[in-house]
């Protein structure tokens, strides 16, 4: 009973949150915009030369997703602390982790939605031709966003709350990605071309090994942080 | 109102004994183990003396880990036990790890300008390391941002136990990187000639980095017994 | 029976500043007790401390029998806490916002449309509640409350934009309380609302109670 509890609470929070943040004015759109306007910029200064632009696009997807990620995550508490609804939020009975898996369902689905629109994007601007190997592209791409997702959503727990919020979640955030931005970036490259190496499958795990150690770690630890 | 896990120093404003002696001693040893190896190390053919610095540049590297490694124990130490002393220690180590790390990437620098030529190349050791130094960065940032005492030991606790456990993944992952696309650049192995070296330096920069740290942990107790004070005073009166 | 409420010694610094020096008080179950005190006084962070929702830096406090320390999931069982803000998603609508809460709470959804109507926001279920008017977000708020009976009521400045009926509505749910045994504090820095139930007055002034309390009477 318990359990089915908690599922509820996961679900509400979730639903919760993808309502509020579809409704809101600047919410959604506004974080696809400055993506693809970062894209944009990136093209404006590593292009126009087609051939630095293909081996530039890659890079430049995942880091317009990483900037307007950070947008995208500091929001996602911001719905809490705007109206004073943490408080209530924090005073419901159950397990806090409930909290936690409900935002990372709603960011989940709201960065996965913004990786499309700017691959996309990047897909056009950049001159990419879609490889043979595309479904495993998406696949590399769907656990970099996970790890993504996972550690924004578990840094912008307090980073929101901080009056240093919009330098405080990048700092935290983004040496922690490395990982991430190497795996994918090396992946899809891999798999862009010939993949000559084999090395695709390589990283792909080290995607899922880091996916799995940090989604057990930020549940454990968030615990600590979400108390006032 | 006195902090229970305040224990008494008999005189706060003298450093206790032991902390002396340790001090003492790796001063001793780290002047000892530099002369032994600057002493004993051949010139190596393309470098000359300018090798001789990784008898400071690689030990720092390894104490940079060895702090990252207490930030971890202490971190997840805090989180258990909610200790505040659990709290001081990470950060005091946080603080020390953030200067070698600072140190280890400077003098990789100053290797690596006669030796390649510039002064950086996006090799595996430095570039880690790099990296290394900005997760500590992040740390002591929001430390320096949460302004109550338990919610920034809470939050560092949180960050600095996830930061460390990142340490190995980032190394391997940059790892990976350079060595998948490219033959590797890092310096030429070392032979046996430069080992024992290594090993003095990295014993006495160990005692170093401890008293480092019990010095830090010790200024950071005082700090809180201050406070403790100023809480007590608050409580009385005024 | 333990008290429903026992403050003692309390203490809260944010940053260098001590907003609570030592607050020391009881209120027994079955008693209506005003907070009162100026503004920035610390009434808010009493409550607080009462709910759970911040720790103290000095002295300990039990609420409903459970120390707020040790074990707040118990003390927030029993709880029912109104905020100064009212805590709402301003994108949702009213009943959106009530069956969130009966989600939380681990309610059926059944009793939202009868505590809407109860708290007199049957007209206005289906819109959003950025579009609400102060009192209008406060009864929501109080609807949201009235989805439990808690054994103590903390209310911070409750009758804040409340028009008459509001008032009523809120003494209505503070009386349901004390009449299953409960206890209610209220932080106010007006009695007038409250006079029909308020049992005694309690004042915060720098950082403490102030010696005496004072009964009803002799504040009027």
């Amino acid at each position: 009973m318990a359990a089915r509890d908690d599922w509820r609470r996961v679900r509400a929070i979730a639903r919760k949150d993808l309502t509020t943040e579809l409704r809101a004015k600047a919410g959604f759109n506004g974080v696809v915009s400055l993506a693809v306007t970062i894209l944009v910029l990136l093209g404006l200064s590593l292009g126009p030369d087609g051939e630095a632009l293909r081996n530039a696009a890659v890079g430049a997807v995942w880091l317009a997703t990483l900037f307007s990620g950070v947008l995208a995550f500091n929001r996602s508490f911001q719905v809490e602390l705007e109206g004073g609804a943490l408080e209530p939020l924090l005073l419901y009975p159950g397990p806090r982790w409930t909290i936690f898996a409900g935002k990372l369902v709603a960011n989940l689905v709201f960065v996965s939605l913004m990786v499309i629109v700017v691959m996309g994007v990047g897909i056009v601007l950049f001159g990419i031709t879609i490889p043979d190997r595309w479904l495993a592209l998406i696949g590399v791409t769907a656990l970099g966003v996970v790890g993504l997702v996972v550690l924004g959503t578990f840094y912008a727990s307090m980073s929101s709350r901080s009056t240093a919020r919009e330098v405080l979640l990048p700092l935290l955030l983004f040496p922690m990605l490395v990982p991430v931005l190497l795996a994918a970036t090396s992946a899809s490259k891999a798999l862009l071309g010939a993949d000559l190496m084999q090395e695709s499958g390589a990283w792909v795990r080290l995607l899922i090994g880091y996916d799995l150690v940090f989604l057990i770690a930020t549940f454990i630890a968030f615990e600590h942080v979400i108390e006032a | 109102m006195v902090d229970p896990n305040l224990s008494s120093l008999s005189d706060p404003a003298a450093p206790p004994r032991t902390s002396v002696l340790l001090g003492v001693a790796a001063f001793a040893a780290v002047v000892a183990a530099q002369s032994f190896a600057i002493a004993t190390s051949p010139a190596e053919g393309d470098m000359g003396h300018l090798q001789k610095i990784m008898y400071v540049h690689v030990p720092g590297a390894w104490m940079a880990f060895v702090s990252f490694f207490v930030v971890l124990v202490f971190s997840v130490l805090y989180m258990a036990r909610r200790r505040e002393n659990d709290d001081l220690v990470a950060a005091s180590a946080a603080e020390v790890g953030a200067i070698f790390t600072g140190l280890t990437l400077a003098l990789g620098m100053i290797w690596g300008k006669p030796a390649w030529g510039v002064w950086w190349v996006w090799d595996a050791r430095l570039t880690s390391t790099l990296v290394l130094f900005l997760i500590f960065v992040g740390y002591l940032s929001l430390r320096s941002f949460v302004d109550d005492a338990g919610q920034r030991a809470r939050w560092s606790a949180a960050v600095g136990a996830i930061g460390a456990i990142n340490v190995p993944i980032v190394y391997m992952s940059v790892k990976w990187w350079r060595t998948l696309h490219q033959p590797p650049s890092s310096p030429a192995t070392l032979d046996s000639a430069y080992t024992m070296g290594l090993r003095l330096n990295a014993i006495a920069f160990l005692l170093v980095t401890i008293w480092f740290i019990r010095k830090r942990y010790e200024i950071a107790r005082l700090e809180r017994g201050v406070e403790n004070l100023a809480e007590a005073a608050a409580m009385e009166g005024k | 029976m333990p008290s429903a409420i026992e403050a003692n010694r309390l203490g809260k610094r944010f940053g260098i500043r001590w907003v609570l020096r030592g607050v020391s008080f009881g209120v027994e179950r079955g008693e209506t007790v005003a907070l009162m005190g100026p503004n920035g006084s610390g009434k808010s962070t009493v409550l607080r401390v009462l709910g759970t929702l911040i720790k103290s830096n000095a002295g300990s406090a039990g609420v409903a029998g459970f120390d707020v320390g040790r074990d707040a999931q118990e003390v927030r069982a029993r709880v029912g806490y109104l905020a100064h803000t009212p805590g709402l998603y301003d994108d949702l609508t009213a009943r959106e916002n009530l069956e969130f809460a009966a989600d939380m709470l681990g309610l059926p959804n059944l009793s939202v449309e009868s505590t809407l109507e109860r708290a007199g926001l049957g007209d206005v279920a289906g819109a959003r509640v950025r579009g609400f008017s102060a009192g209008m977000q406060r009864r929501l708020a109080l609807a949201r409350l009235m989805m439990r009976t808690p054994e103590v009521l903390l209310l911070d400045e409750p009758y804040a934009n409340l028009d008459e009926a509001g008032v009523e509505l809120m003494n209505s749910v503070i009386s349901d309380v004390i009449a299953s045994g409960g206890a209610a504090l209220l932080a106010l820095h007006e009695l007038a609302p409250a006079r029909a139930i308020l049992d005694r007055t309690l004042t915060l002034a720098d950082g403490r109670i102030s010696a005496g309390d004072r009964q009803l009477a002799a504040a009027f």
